[in-house]
């Protein structure tokens, strides 16, 4: 390579280099950004992987003792979930809570004097400000490398109050609308910050108008997820998800079955079928109540009016229905819909 | 997208009013800093696209981007983009001209490539930066020709963020292995391939190749990832050799067990791993000059390097650290690697195709029009010399196992001339006489002359006579367990009489690393009585600075070293020659006396 040329030329390069410097000097410092979030960071392993659901997301710690907030999805329905902290270690966790309305998931591993988020600590951002998204899309790192990151501003602060059909999502909130193409396999969970470091939301899953194919770049606000998430990870949640082993139900002498109610269930075939109706009985107590086919059981709660219990697989909600006496009044929670999820809850008792 | 009620909308407008207020009203004075570094980054800017170059086939076939790095037009780009375009390509840069290139050398593992454009000795150049100084966070752009927009050559620019580095992307199908690569969210579309990633001040951290590509079919999201330049910058030498280079293994596997440790698996009997002691199941803890924690960080750092290489490696076994060196072989066996190329498109593999669309929707998809462009994934063939241009012509040399010899010419010629100017042997055609104290300070003498070399060392004496019609060399290695040091002695003084010209058969290889020294020193390669020689000379003194041996088989080669040159009647000779062979044979001759017949 021919050597460079004279000095001169080296002198306006370093006066270039010291400008540009100065300037990003004004920005804080990018060894304190990365200090800040990156050991805070989550890589989420759990069940997919296949038919265009992946196996993985993002999420980050809101608690010293290892409580993570990510989204409420898919990868979560398996036992246990493999969680990946930012110094490569492996952790098996489980969801200790979750609220499918905000599709906001608690996931609890068991450590302790871990880096975290305080949730009561976050920020809030304006359009136009810029922010950084930092999440494990496409599953680039593992072990201990460092999740990714993107630059972005905020486009809008809006609700999320899409027509009928437009988004596949429960979730009618507040969110911040981005311009950083955050809506990617494995981002859902992951964290916006400010350049300061401060949490300012959770980067949400992939979201695709059906009118026009575009998809969302969004994220859910902190202010709107702190009081369920800080709930859940008091133990004081409604819905409880595991109660402490002192407040185990106890089996019912008589118990209610399915079968009693008009419902039944999809075959149980992956380790944990998420619990969706495939048929109900022509004039049982579920066809009479409005229950129908394709409904999935989010929830189920009896009359002692104890904190409704999230219901996370077939097995669980046959399981669940073991500890309420066959002549109690239930409600349950479904999700439904196909274009568009809703939750509608039904109360029904077997004759 | 998002429907906003009139409250709403009205909220929306106040949060962009209060963000408004807090920038200055037009024609209010910015602080003279913005202004200042916004000019010089504009400069910066306006300086990369010069060297910026957009490639195309001959005959609009193919498309990509590329840049230049010397004056005298050689130019670096991805190798799935020159695959398409054939020897003689057509490069446009930002000064609209449409200028001839001609294929040099290729890296169809890494997928990198090297041109040279024609015509001037005064092109446009970036230079390249330290890529392992590139830190997440950094502000980088890439320059390039997405989509083929430019119908004047004037390149598109991006501006990201490095969103990660030393990240590993599997291969595509069976080559395009993207190690230790840099990720960046500044835009990288189809045509940005080959172009250059910049930092903000104007130098080259990597070039751009490849993406992250799902549900949108291959169009940015925000994920790309280019090969780093601090990997081509090893591969550099290899590339203006006009070969096919292949990549490093080691020989063995690394994986990480269950408590995290990376500990060694499968390792190759005939490896040099293997011969340095290495064995099944040893804790790697350092390889190539970094930490290793997980059996990702080795595949990355294993994959910056060519074949050939000698590279640092620490191994724990039984609580006990050993330093050992590890000549690295090729993945490929000899020729597969060309055989690969030319047989053609690959078994088809998922990465890139657009996705399935959601069996909900009743809409048709928009369709976005996206130029036909070479499909990434398909495996890229070599290219082919059919008519070139006269132009081009006299810059390519066609011959088997090589994309242009042309250039390997060019450069063995560089290095001769260099080594040449440190003294001219061609008329010291009689035997050499070499007096010296050897092993214990005790006399040796050497006697290399055309049919026979003998040596009366410490260790005995020593001679073998050579058949100049049919020199049988690798079957005379003594003396034992030197790996053949009187023959390697008497090749050293066979290249410097005879030169390139009439030694026998012998190509440029490249440049590579050698043992306890800086820098990457040229290696010539000579074939001769059934043994290949190395030689080793010093990128900037020109000077031998070693020697290896290599006889047929998987056996350690004899290297000799010499250092401490002087004049001898007006050529300058060696006073310390030193002989290395494996672990075990490790001799310093000190010369005292040169004497010519």
């Amino acid at each position: 390579m021919a050597p460079h040329a004279s000095c001169a030329k080296r002198r306006a390069a370093s006066c270039l280099a010291a400008s540009i410097a100065l300037l990003l000097l004004a920005m804080p410092a990018r060894a304190d950004v990365m200090d800040e979030v990156q050991p805070k960071m989550v890589k989420i392993y759990g069940a997919g992987g296949f038919r265009g659901l992946e196996s993985y997301q993002s999420g980050f710690l809101v608690s010293d003792d290892g409580f993570i907030a990510t989204v409420w999805s898919t990868v979560l329905d398996t036992d246990p979930i493999i969680v990946h902290l930012g110094d490569g270690r492996r952790f098996e966790g489980r969801v200790a809570g979750a609220d499918p309305q905000l599709e906001l998931a608690l996931v609890k591993i068991e450590a302790s004097d871990l880096p975290y988020f305080d949730l009561d600590k976050a920020a809030q951002a304006e359009p136009g400000e810029r922010v950084l998204a930092f999440s494990n899309l496409y599953n680039v790192a593992t072990g201990d490398e460092p999740v990714s990151v993107m630059r972005g501003l905020i486009s809008a602060r809006t609700r999320l109050e899409a027509r009928r059909g437009t988004f596949k999502t429960t979730y009618r909130g507040e969110v911040y609308v981005l311009d950083a193409v955050t809506n990617n396999p494995g981002a859902a969970g992951g964290a916006l910050v400010n350049y300061k470091g401060e949490l300012l939301g959770m980067l949400g899953k992939e979201l695709r108008n059906s009118q026009n194919h575009t998809f969302l770049n969004y994220s859910m606000p902190v202010e709107v997820f702190r009081k369920q998430a800080q709930d859940i990870m008091a133990g004081k949640s409604s819905p409880i998800i595991d109660t402490p082993a002192d407040d185990q139900p106890k089996p019912a002498a008589n118990p209610l079955t399915l079968e009693m109610l008009g419902i039944v269930l999809v075959p149980n075939v992956l380790e944990r079928t998420p619990a969706f109706i495939d048929a109900v009985r022509p004039n049982s107590p579920a066809a009479v109540a409005g229950i129908m086919p394709d409904d999935q059981v989010i929830f189920i709660s009896d009359s002692r009016a104890t904190n409704p219990r999230l219901i996370k697989s077939c097995r669980n909600l046959r399981e669940e229905l073991t500890y309420i006496d066959r002549d109690d009044t239930i409600t349950l929670t479904v999700m439904r819909g196909e274009a568009e999820l809703k939750m509608m809850q039904f109360t029904l008792k077997a004759n | 997208m998002i429907i906003a009620s009139t409250k709403r909308l009205l909220a929306l407008g106040g949060c962009l009013a209060i963000a408004l207020a807090t920038f200055p009203a037009r024609g209010a004075e910015f602080s003279s800093d913005i202004l200042k570094a916004q000019a010089q980054r504009v400069e910066v800017i306006r300086k990369a696209r010069t060297a910026t170059c957009c490639i195309f086939g001959r005959g609009g076939r193919g498309g990509g981007s590329g840049v230049v790095i010397s004056p005298d037009g050689f130019a670096l780009s991805n190798f799935h983009v020159t695959s398409g375009a054939g020897v003689a390509m057509q490069v446009g840069m930002a000064d609209g001209k449409l200028y001839d290139a001609v294929i040099v050398g290729i890296d169809p593992v890494g997928d990198v490539a090297l041109i040279k454009l024609l015509g001037r000795d005064d092109f446009p150049y970036a230079e390249m930066a330290d890529s392992d100084k590139v830190r997440v966070l950094d502000p980088c752009f890439a320059s390039g020709n997405p989509f083929l927009l430019a119908n004047d050559f004037t390149p598109t620019v991006t501006l990201g963020i490095v969103s990660g580095v030393h990240r590993y992307q599997e291969p595509a199908g069976t080559l395009l292995e993207y190690a230790d690569c840099i990720q960046t969210d500044a835009a990288i579309n189809p045509g940005n391939s080959g172009g250059p990633l910049f930092d903000l001040e104007g130098r080259i951290i990597g070039i751009n190749g490849r993406g992250s590509f799902e549900k949108r079919g291959r169009v940015n999201v925000g994920v790309g990832y280019a090969i780093s330049i601090n990997q081509i910058k090893n591969f550099l030498g290899h590339l203006k050799s006009g070969g096919i280079i292949d990549h490093a293994t080691l020989g063995a596997q690394a994986v990480t067990d269950s408590e995290g440790r990376v500990r060694i698996q499968n390792i190759l009997e005939s490896s040099d791993a293997y011969r340095r002691g290495v064995r099944y199941g040893d804790e790697l803890t350092r390889f190539g000059g970094r930490n290793i924690r997980t059996a990702n960080a080795f595949k990355n750092v294993l994959g910056i390097f060519p074949r050939d290489w000698r590279v640092p490696m620490t191994v724990v076994r039984d609580g006990k650290s050993y330093d050992l060196n590890v000549r690295l072989a090729g993945v490929h066996a000899k020729g597969a690697l060309a055989d690969k190329i030319k047989a053609g498109p690959p078994p088809k593999k998922d990465d890139g195709k657009p996705g399935k669309e959601p069996k909900d929707s009743k809409l048709p998809i928009p369709k976005l029009p996206i130029p036909k462009l070479p499909d990434e994934p398909r495996l890229p063939t070599l290219p082919t010399a059919e008519s070139i241009p006269e132009s081009v012509a006299k810059f390519y040399e066609h011959r088997d196992g090589y994309v242009n010899f042309y250039f390997n010419r060019e450069e063995q010629k560089r290095v001769w001339k260099a080594l040449l100017a440190h003294g001219d042997f061609s008329s010291a055609k009689g035997a050499w006489t070499i007096a010296s104290q050897g092993p214990g300070d005790l006399p040796a003498t050497f006697e290399l002359a055309d049919t026979q070399v003998s040596g009366a060392l410490p260790g005995g004496k020593v001679s073998i006579k050579i058949d100049p019609a049919d020199p049988k060399l690798g079957e005379e290695l003594g003396p034992v367990g030197s790996g053949g040091m009187m023959a390697a002695l008497h090749l050293w003084r066979r290249f410097l009489i005879h030169g390139i010209q009439n030694f026998g058969s012998v190509t440029y290889l490249g440049t590579m690393p050698i043992p306890d020294q800086d820098g990457l020193m040229d290696c010539l390669v000579g074939v001769h009585g059934g043994v290949e020689v190395r030689f080793l000379c010093h990128p900037t003194t020109g000077q031998l600075v070693a020697l290896e041996l290599f006889p047929a088989g998987d056996v350690d080669p004899c290297e000799i070293y010499f250092s401490d040159y002087n004049d001898h009647e007006g050529r300058k000779l060696p006073r310390t020659i030193h002989v290395k062979c494996g672990d075990a044979f490790d001799q310093t001759y000190k010369v005292t006396a040169y004497t010519f017949k």
